[in-house]
């Protein structure tokens, strides 16, 4: 299968602070990668190098058989790539439609458009809509995104990352801070994720995480410690003495 | 294809759903502010001098706003976009032609110019580094104003230019009739380009930038390329308001790119209301009204005023209030 997504030897330093050590992957469509590690292992950095909010200090990024590793943040997304945070990061004071209306307009490169009211555009508006009726939030449409359940604006922050059709998602902890009732409408988000979609996941949560994933890539101290199928991640000794416990 | 299906059971009927946000028509505002002035410069023909300095000035407030208001960008050197289009616009007129139409078009492209080059350096950085470096930027621009005798005036300002008629038809009057129904007219059509651009997706794009980068950074938008363009559209609104400027006075001061103007527009802006554009006007008008009639009654102390009512608004929001005011009496949920 070919490959969305491929790291090669990837490191990142903060001053003295080696946080990623050499990270290699490779991620097809298809695939749900869950990165997991203990809190300080380079989990969100990694993420952070990926998709372009600070460059690395060396290695490669490949995205759909391109070298992506200089190109910003922005190119990166037109090359179908997209990312949730960990901590929410929204428009807290824009209409839940119009968030999403966001994501659609820089999508389909009109966030240059001037002179056209954003409301003369009804098959995204349609698009819109569909998007919230599909993540149970179009009851919301012109609510204000600060004043939903923090388990409603983690499900924007998938329909954000949707609307730009990504071939490759990063999730970075998307059940993190969510109340245990809200979160079964995210569970149902991930498992409803198309499955030609390339999914790099990071969770805290194991049973998700081995509910969820193919493959479990660990990180520990910013390297590689093991890459493998839940099964094997599970019995791997090393994981288990280092992050898992018995 | 690439969509989410959720389970029927998370989908929502028709009786959940929510009107869409919807935008006002850009006209509604700039029709209310042109009615208003005209009105103003009917009733009150003996200050039709004071109604031209609103207009003005409110031009600037609301080229202020597209940067504070909209883009998120805190600036104290915005007089030196506004003295730029000012001194460009005089000095079109003393030296090439005094067609006022012509002119307002070298003031837009001078006040476009200047933001457009600061910008590309200014929006590199953010916060208290990007509000100091604006304050720097007036500054040089001051400086190189003053010494420039030649072309500006120097201390003495830059006078001596006749404004041609409006159009090849209306010559501005002695009592100053024409030039404010000029400023005015410029100012609605100003007011409503800054709506339409609000609520374009690249002002939606700008809007989303204000309320988060990383988030915008995100979504793939060129987060330094939108602000550098609505910094630069921005620069020619202040322009606007600079050959507005020396037009209907017919004389350029060094003070039109003093950091006093700087701060006393961004006083204005606060006190209409940032981020909503018609606040741009309304502050403006309060201000300057303000400033008239307390000026009048006591000379050295009329800032006192001002003062005590920017805390009133700051400490106390009147939208705020009257959205409070709006939900006890039942209007407003």
């Amino acid at each position: 299968m070919s490959q969305l997504l491929e790291l090669r030897s990837l490191d990142k330093r903060f001053g003295g602070i080696h946080v990623t050590k050499s990270v290699s992957l490779k991620l097809a469509a298809g695939d749900r990668l869950a990165l997991i590690g203990p809190n300080g292992a380079g989990k969100t950095t990694l993420v952070n190098q990926i998709s372009g909010v600070f460059p690395s200090d060396s290695g490669e990024v490949w995205l759909r058989g391109e070298n992506v590793t200089r190109l910003t943040q922005a190119q990166r997304v037109r090359n179908g790539l997209a990312r949730t945070f960990q901590i929410t990061t929204l428009a807290p004071h824009f209409a839940v439609q119009r968030q999403i209306e966001l994501a659609l307009f820089e999508r389909e490169h009109l966030s240059g458009s001037l002179w056209r009211s954003i409301d003369s555009f009804p098959a995204l508006k349609a698009e819109a809509q569909d998007l919230l009726t599909t993540f149970g939030l179009r009851s919301h449409a012109s609510t204000p995104t600060q004043d939903l359940a923090y388990g409603e604006q983690r499900l924007i922050e998938m329909a954000l990352a949707m609307a730009l059709k990504p071939k490759v998602l990063l999730l970075d902890e998307p059940m993190a801070g969510v109340p245990k009732g809200d979160g079964a409408r995210l569970l149902a988000a991930l498992d409803a994720l198309p499955r030609d979609l390339a999914v790099l996941l990071i969770e805290h949560d194991m049973d998700l995480v081995f509910r969820y994933a193919t493959r479990i890539l660990v990180l520990s101290e910013g390297a590689v410690l093991a890459d493998g199928t839940p099964d094997e991640i599970r019995r791997d000794p090393l994981v288990r003495a280092a992050y898992l416990g018995n | 294809m690439n969509t989410v299906t959720l389970p029927k059971a998370k989908q929502q009927s028709d009786a959940d759903m929510q009107k869409s946000p919807k935008c006002a028509p850009a006209w509604r505002a700039p029709l209310i502010a042109l009615v208003l002035g005209t009105a103003a410069c009917l009733f009150l023909p003996d200050q039709v001098g004071l109604l031209t300095r609103i207009f003005i000035i409110a031009l600037l407030v609301l080229s202020l706003d597209l940067v504070v208001g909209v883009a998120g960008l805190a600036t104290l050197g915005h007089a030196a976009m506004f003295g730029v289009g000012a001194y460009a616009a005089g000095i079109f007129a003393l030296h090439v032609m005094p067609d006022p139409l012509v002119g307002l078009a070298v003031g837009v492209a001078a006040g476009t110019l200047l933001a457009g080059l600061s910008g590309a350096f200014l929006l590199r950085y953010q916060g208290f580094t990007f509000l100091m470096l604006t304050v720097a930027v007036a500054q040089i621009v001051l400086s190189l104003a003053h010494k420039a005798r030649d072309w500006t005036g120097g201390d003495d300002g830059l006078s001596g230019y006749i404004m041609g008629p409006l159009f090849g038809k209306f010559e501005f009057d002695l009592e100053g009739k024409l030039a404010a129904y000029y400023a005015l007219g410029v100012l609605v059509i100003f007011f409503y380009i800054a709506r339409r651009l609000v609520d374009s997706p690249f002002g939606l794009a700008v809007r989303g930038i204000h309320e988060n980068r990383a988030r915008m950074a995100a979504l793939g938008t060129p987060v330094y390329k939108r602000l550098w363009s609505m910094y630069a559209i921005a620069g020619a609104f202040a322009g606007a308001a600079g050959a507005l400027s020396a037009q209907t006075t017919a004389v350029v001061g060094l003070d039109s790119l003093s950091f006093s103007l700087s701060a006393e527009v961004l006083v204005m802006l606060i006190l209409g209301g940032v981020g909503r554009l018609s606040g741009a006007l309304i502050g403006a008008t309060v201000f300057l009204l303000l400033h008239h009639t307390a000026s009048s009654i006591n000379p050295y102390h009329w800032l006192f005023v001002v003062g005590g009512l920017l805390m009133l608004v700051v400490l106390a929001p009147p939208a705020k209030y009257f959205k409070r005011l709006l939900v006890h009496v039942g209007i407003s949920k």
